[in-house]
């Protein structure tokens, strides 16, 4: 079982957003970086899989040089080895490619259910489209059952229990398992593993941020007396209109 | 050259947002000088979608399409719009839309944005507003393939019943059959999807229990809205992980969004701060929600929500 797991790097859930050069770039100055929330919980449960029926787990990342604390981390975490396709993620679709480009001879890959920053969700089933693989969506629960999968998945207003034959790709969600934090063998273990760098292959061009803007600021809280709090549901009514 | 919009249902209903889709969908196609195709699939009760803005209504009434699967019904659309010159995709984010949108875009070698709010800008470069950072920021994208898929976030764009006339087909597309099986389906029953809810009321640590989240199913079926939580909550079993929202639950927009003890940490402002109306009930005066609140009380939620409800039930007389 070859599993391949889809990092990518995203600031910290705390990070305070500003822009540059005329809100055309996202400032990247005194963030702290992190791997995208969903990726941690991908990669413990390909880890989880790998350590019962054997296997070996990869990660992948789109990203320069300063992505490597991050791969290094996921290294730690117990992935067999690394690739790093030597680029900027410049949007889902090239992602995707650059992905799908290194994907054909895994059994799965994983991802999030989308990264924190570009809230995209868009990666997952790109690959699968490019590889023509089937595809399970946002999905909390992974198990390998004679060499198929056995996922649930979130729908809206409840879950389904979805199979599907190998290869294919499949997308984390919250409740999947609990995040691996790396011990001190595995640190240390983590800087003699492979960390492949890769040239990136050149691949759509279709979209591009052309501005940032902050969401409009809300005008300013009126507080109600909570002696009169019935008064609020008399403003969303009359008022505001909201039922 | 025409606007295709994937109209999706559920229980034979079209889902609202999808009805939203097709009203962004006409709008935008008169801005593009075209037309509207909306596509459904399997049963579906009689509505009649030109009401909502579409001039062409293809029904699919294949057996493949009976159950969801990406594969199958990102096919069908694709090999529908090629049939009828569509090269524009509006898809409203559902869980099924998040699937189908990327699906659609390798099969048509189109551009792709997701996280959609606003309607686009045509004049001059394609461009789009998309929620970026976990909703702490809006990006202007512009798509510069000639072929686009546009994904829109349920609840951010109002349905206009302008009343089109509409020619409707049933046909048959004969995709492929699924290449994953459903297993089982679990849905919650007689509760309004968080996903779908116009009308929200959360609740925080400041409950101090499960056993306390009676006042807060009580208002929210009073005022016919959906419960949620704050992420403690969920992490501490309180109350199902599919209600969690914030930054690692689910991401809502809602019309109205009460949420009583919830200080408002960074992380659940990402997840509800699109809502319209934002009311803050906390103990707390301090508590940074009040910050992104348009209404506030400080108070014991013990106390301020059976008032709320008490209020409710004068006013829509139950």
């Amino acid at each position: 079982m070859k599993i391949l797991v889809c990092v990518s790097v995203v600031p910290d859930t705390t990070t305070k957003i500003t822009f540059t050069d005329n809100d055309t770039v996202f400032n990247r100055s005194g963030v702290q970086f992190i791997m995208n929330p969903y990726d941690e919980l991908s990669l413990t449960r390909a880890l989880e899989l790998t350590e019962t029926t054997g296997g070996s787990v990869t990660v992948i990342t789109i990203g320069e040089a300063d992505t490597d604390p991050i791969i290094r981390k996921a290294l730690a975490m117990g992935a067999t080895d690394a690739i790093r396709v030597d680029a900027s993620p410049k949007d889902g679709m090239y992602v995707a490619a650059q992905i799908a480009e290194q994907a054909k001879e895994y059994d799965l890959v994983f991802t999030g259910r989308e990264s924190i920053d570009y809230n995209g969700g868009q990666v997952q089933g790109l690959v699968a489209e490019m590889l023509q693989w089937p595809l399970i969506n946002v999905a909390t629960q992974i198990d390998l059952e004679n060499n198929e999968v056995v996922a649930s998945r979130d729908i809206d207003g409840g879950r389904e229990v979805v199979k599907s034959s190998l290869p294919c790709v499949i997308s984390a969600q919250k409740d999947l398992c609990e995040p691996r934090i790396p011990n001190m063998r595995g640190i240390m273990m983590a800087r003699s593993k492979p960390l492949n760098v890769v040239a990136a292959t050149d691949k759509y061009d279709y979209t591009k941020v052309s501005k940032y803007e902050l969401p409009p600021a809300k005008s300013g809280v009126k507080m109600i007396d909570a002696e009169n709090a019935e008064q609020l549901i008399d403003i969303l009514h009359n008022e505001e209109k909201l039922f | 050259m025409a606007v295709i919009i994937y109209a999706e249902s559920d229980n034979n209903t079209y889902k609202k947002s999808s009805l939203e889709a097709i009203t962004y969908g006409k709008d935008l196609a008169n801005k593009l000088g075209t037309s509207t195709i909306a596509i459904s699939m399997g049963t579906v009760g009689p509505q009649n979608l030109g009401t909502y803005g579409a001039d062409v209504h293809i029904h699919c009434t294949d057996n493949s399409l009976s159950s969801f699967n990406p594969q199958t019904f990102a096919n069908t659309i694709s090999t529908l719009a090629n049939n009828n010159s569509g090269d524009v995709f509006v898809i409203s984010q559902t869980y099924n839309g998040k699937s189908i949108a990327p699906l659609l875009a390798v099969k048509q070698d189109a551009a792709l944005v997701t996280g959609i709010v606003d309607i686009a800008e045509t004049e001059g470069a394609f461009t789009v507003k998309k929620t970026a950072f976990s909703s702490k920021a809006i990006a202007h994208v512009e798509l510069t393939a000639n072929k686009k898929v546009l994904s829109i976030i349920p609840n951010s764009y109002k349905i206009e019943e302008n009343g089109t006339e509409v020619s409707t087909t049933e046909q048959q597309v004969g995709s492929a059959s699924a290449n994953t099986t459903i297993v089982s389906t679990h849905k919650e029953t007689g509760k309004i999807p968080l996903t779908e809810a116009e009308l929200v009321v959360s609740a925080g640590r400041g409950l101090k229990g499960a056993e306390n989240w009676h006042m807060v199913e009580d208002l929210a079926n009073a005022l016919g809205a959906a419960t949620a939580c704050s992420k403690p909550v969920s992490d501490m079993e309180w109350r199902p992980h599919s209600e969690h929202v914030g930054q690692t639950g689910i991401t809502i927009k809602p019309n109205l969004y009460i949420a009583a003890g919830i200080s408002g940490a960074i992380q659940h402002l990402a997840g509800v701060g699109s809502s319209k109306v934002i009311c803050v009930i906390n103990t707390d005066p301090e508590a940074p929600f009040f910050k992104a609140a348009d209404y506030g009380i400080v108070g014991d939620a013990f106390e301020v929500l059976p008032r709320l409800l008490k209020r409710v039930k004068e006013v829509k007389g139950i």
